[in-house]
């Protein structure tokens, strides 16, 4: 190691600011991971743990796991960009996710989604004003003998009829303003 | 033969003995509820919570509660089983919290049968179920039918068919015994009693010692277990059940899936004692290759011959995964297998990285499962536990251990460097093989990929014997397959049928046909990857070569059924949507190819269609097809190319004529009120969100064409049948 990069090393610095902007079970759980060998392969698995805490992944996350995990930033913006699975921004309240898999398509789950994005006013991917809502497609949730379906955070509607729609949005609207009652 | 690793199994198996008949006493009245991800999603939760509360209630210590997987019969869950000791096994559908109170208060407490709630709903309740196998391995033996003589001698003996029901079912897999030659196997319900039947006075005996008198013909009884003795017991009666021929799901909706005893009480971990204690890893591949076991997760590679090349390669470090990224849209096999019997998987990945001398093992599954995630999590720790998993598994020396990586929502991962770069934590992008992964897989080293269905079947392969698997399937194909059956079909679910079944008898006899008495169009089969297989070709034998010959692929085993309604441009435009969404943009043929045949596809469903678009999609696809880096591309024209050669009717019509034979493409449709059955009701005008619907009360009501915007909503509210969509 030459004179010049140990006067400059700031490594104790920059991982203080690493940790400050993730939570410490995060931190915990990274630390945990980097024992091990091929370290680098827990950086899905490390993404799937920051998006489940914050919703999202944020840029100054990503940059904090990057450092924390050693490796480059712009594969950690290379892997959570390529997987659906995660999102870049944050969501709304409740996650309504129509299900756009063949067996839910050919029962008429365009139909849904039509009236889905005509109620809430927002397309795929999108975050309703309010940001009560978000909503999204996605790939067959395993439960086709439902279908169609649409999953409002964990609870899965089966058999849903596009008029049943404002029905159930009513319902999670109705929920928050009493929460915020309260 | 290592003694050390068969006591040591010998000891699990009596201590998993042990604490199952505390738990479960021979008096003792079981309640079953399914716990999957479907079953939970159907509401089963709530039903295991109000019969908790039930039982918590009548304070009765001799009912219990039981949870296990999914039996596959999706459209009816949740289901709940109630077996009662001496009684027939009864299964309730679709229960809610309201019918669980009722069945615990009639049915549990009052041994009243709710007829109306039951499965399947069965015409008598019967004394004695006398179910026969009717497989071509079984059924003809006694006098030319067994069933028939069966039917005939009860006849003779004076007995009520009502109180005795003879059932004549598909395999009950009890040629995987060892059996004299052509006897055919019975089973008596309630009592699972398992008879040998040969000639006419074995039929009589039955009929008169056990069925009037009530006492088992002690020399006719089998003493082995068969395969799927545990699951024809609850099960049988039911014709959607007892068509399936079931090896990889023969512990799905029979144990629980969280136990690891209950799972070697149905010979759980036998495979790997035996395999073990012998101590020859080319044995294993020998067995495998022998009973012509394909990869089930779409390609059909030979499974032995996969790992024996692995094997060849292996210097120190080797890894066996198993690819659990179940991402075709309209499939849930793997994820059904996972949670409902997530042991018979890690067993059959432990026999796998033995043959194969693995040193480490991955499960990479997709994180939309955490279900599934979470049963398997709970099975390695247990396996853990017991000595099955890590260091010197079952005192045989040899050490493996599994570890769980999740993917992230990208259906190339299921590709298998692609996975393998998704495992090492980069974007999961396919690369060019060779080299294979079993030269040069996850970190450089020599790699097994598996699907889970494939693991699942290795320990029942093993147990009952190679050859017996081979004679379950076809010439080139041994065993079965789990298809999911899904779109328009009575009774959507989870389906094994031996392989070289037709379609036919999947779609009608076992999925129950096409709902609503329309007419069958076509099914489509393989995924995103797959084709189309017409209505007329129905009677083709489901198998790996069959279905690429027509165009499809076998592919993990969605099944979906189209009717009448479904137009068959747009069904490959969804499909296409998925593969150019989901393709990895890493070769252009399949990145810019499927983009192109996307936008051709929209404009012939827009009605913009242009003389040589078929000609322009068959010279792409083929492109794609030829060109493409992976799997993905490769596969991805299917869709396109199936309904083309099977449908171009339906094209030309897009194109020449500007119609949607189907009536669902909304460019080439329209709405009109019918004057004569409108009664004016006003329901479609106060419902019509674009305003273009006008009329007065009681007078017939008129569509502006030109501001309507086809969302169908008029077509849907209206009671008269007055709108029509032309």
């Amino acid at each position: 190691m030459s004179t010049a990069t140990k006067n400059t090393d700031n490594r104790e610095e920059v991982r203080a600011v690493a940790e400050a902007a993730l939570t410490p079970e995060i931190v915990a759980f990274i630390a945990d991971c980097v024992k091990g060998d091929h370290v680098q392969s827990q950086l899905i698995r490390v993404l799937h743990k920051v998006q489940g805490h914050y919703g999202y992944l944020g840029p100054d996350q990503m940059d904090a796991v990057a450092q924390l995990l050693q490796v480059p930033t712009s594969r950690v913006t290379g892997v959570a960009t390529f997987y659906h699975f995660f999102r870049l921004e944050p969501r709304g309240k409740y996650m309504i996710s129509v299900c756009l898999g063949t067996a839910c398509y050919v029962k008429g789950a365009e139909r849904i989604a039509d009236r889905l994005q005509e109620e809430l006013g927002v397309h795929f991917g999108e975050t309703t004003k309010d940001k009560l809502f978000s909503l999204e497609a996605t790939r067959c949730l395993g439960t086709c003998g439902l279908a169609p379906v649409v999953m409002i955070e964990e609870k899965v509607y089966g058999g849903v009829e596009p008029d049943q729609i404002p029905g159930i949005i009513g319902k999670y609207t109705k929920m928050a303003q009493e929460e915020k009652k309260a | 033969m290592n003694t050390t690793v068969l006591n040591t199994y010998q000891g699990l198996v009596t201590a998993a003995k042990a604490r199952l008949t505390e738990a479960y006493p021979e008096n003792i009245t079981r309640i079953q509820v399914g716990s999957a991800t479907c079953e939970n999603a159907a509401g089963a939760q709530e039903v295991w919570q109000e019969f908790e509360k039930s039982i918590r209630t009548s304070g009765r210590k001799d009912i219990v509660l039981h949870m296990t997987g999914c039996t596959g019969r999706c459209s009816r869950e949740p289901i709940v089983g109630i077996f009662v000791p001496g009684k027939m096994p009864v299964k309730y559908q679709q229960v809610d919290r309201d019918k669980a109170h009722e069945i615990f208060m009639h049915h549990v407490l009052g041994g009243e049968l709710m007829g109306e709630q039951v499965l399947d709903r069965p015409t008598s309740a019967p004394d004695y179920q006398v179910l026969v196998c009717d497989a071509q391995h079984c059924g003809c033996c006694v006098n030319g039918s067994t069933v028939k003589t069966f039917r005939e001698q009860l006849a003779i003996a004076g007995l009520d068919a009502a109180k005795v029901q003879i059932i004549s079912t598909g395999c009950l897999g009890f040629c995987s015994m060892r059996r004299e030659a052509n006897t055919t196997s019975v089973l008596v319900r309630p009592d699972s009693i398992v008879y040998n039947v040969k000639t006419v006075d074995d039929v009589t005996r039955i009929i008169g010692e056990h069925l009037k008198d009530g006492r088992v013909v002690q020399d006719l009884v089998s003493n082995e277990a068969s395969i799927n003795e545990g699951f024809f017991d609850l099960y049988g009666d039911v014709v959607f059940f007892n068509r399936q021929k079931r090896i990889a799901l023969r512990n799905a909706g029979v144990i629980n899936p969280e136990s690891l005893d209950e799972y070697i009480q149905y010979s759980g971990f036998k495979a790997l004692g035996d395999v073990l204690a012998k101590g020859d890893p080319d044995w294993v591949i020998d067995q495998v290759t022998h009973a012509q076991l394909r990869g089930r997760g779409g390609g059909g590679f030979p499974t032995g011959l996969k790992w024996k090349l692995t094997r060849q390669n292996v210097k120190k470090e080797c890894y066996i995964l198993c690819n659990a990224d179940e991402g075709d849209p309209g499939a849930f096999m793997d994820r059904s297998m996972l949670e409902s019997d997530p042991f018979s998987v890690i067993e059959g990945m432990i026999i796998g990285g033995y043959a194969v001398a693995a040193t480490r093992g991955f499960f990479y599954v997709r994180a939309e499962y955490p279900l599934a995630i979470r049963r398997i999590e709970h099975a390695i720790a247990e396996c853990r536990k017991n000595g099955l998993l890590g260091k010197n598994i079952l005192g045989s020396g040899y050490s493996l251990d599994l570890e769980i990586r999740l993917g992230a929502g990208a259906f190339v991962c299921g590709e298998e460097t692609a996975l393998i770069h998704s495992i090492e934590g980069e974007r999961g992008q396919p690369r060019i093989r060779p080299p294979f992964p079993a030269e040069s897989g996850l970190w450089g080293k020599p790699t097994v990929i598996n699907n889970v269905e494939t693991f699942a079947n290795i320990p029942a392969l093993l147990v009952f014997g190679a050859d017996w698997f081979r004679k379950v399937g076809t010439e080139k194909s041994g065993g079965t397959k789990v298809f999911a059956l899904a779109g328009k079909i009575s009774h959507t679910g989870l389906v094994e049928v031996a392989m070289g079944t037709t379609i036919r008898e999947v779609v009608n006899n076992i999925g129950g046909g096409v709902p609503k008495g329309k007419a069958l169009k076509g099914v489509q089969t393989g995924g995103p990857a797959g084709g189309i297989i017409p209505a007329e070709f129905l009677d083709t034998p489901i198998d790996f070569d069959t279905l690429g010959k027509m165009g499809s692929i076998m592919g993990s085993g969605g099944m979906i059924v189209l009717d009448e309604d479904d137009c068959m441009v747009d069904v490959a435009k969804f499909f296409i949507t998925f593969c150019q969404d989901e393709s990895c943009g890493k070769c252009t043929p399949c990145r810019e190819g499927t983009k192109r045949m996307l936008e051709i596809l929209e404009r012939i469903t827009a009605g913009k269609g242009e003389a040589d678009d078929i000609e322009k999609l068959e010279r792409l696809a083929m492109l794609v097809k030829n060109a493409s880096l992976c799997g993905l591309g490769k596969a991805a024209p299917n869709p396109v190319l199936s309904t083309i050669r099977h449908f171009r009717a339906e094209y030309e019509a897009h194109i020449h004529d500007k119609t949607c034979t189907s009536r669902k493409c909304k460019a080439l449709i329209s709405y009109e009120v019918d004057a004569e059955k409108c009664v004016g009701c006003t329901m479609c005008a106060r419902n019509c969100p674009a305003d273009c619907i006008t009329g007065v009360r009681k007078e017939p009501h008129k569509i502006d064409k030109g501001k309507c915007i086809k969302c169908g909503r008029c077509f849907d509210v209206c009671r008269f049948d007055a709108v029509n969509r032309l």
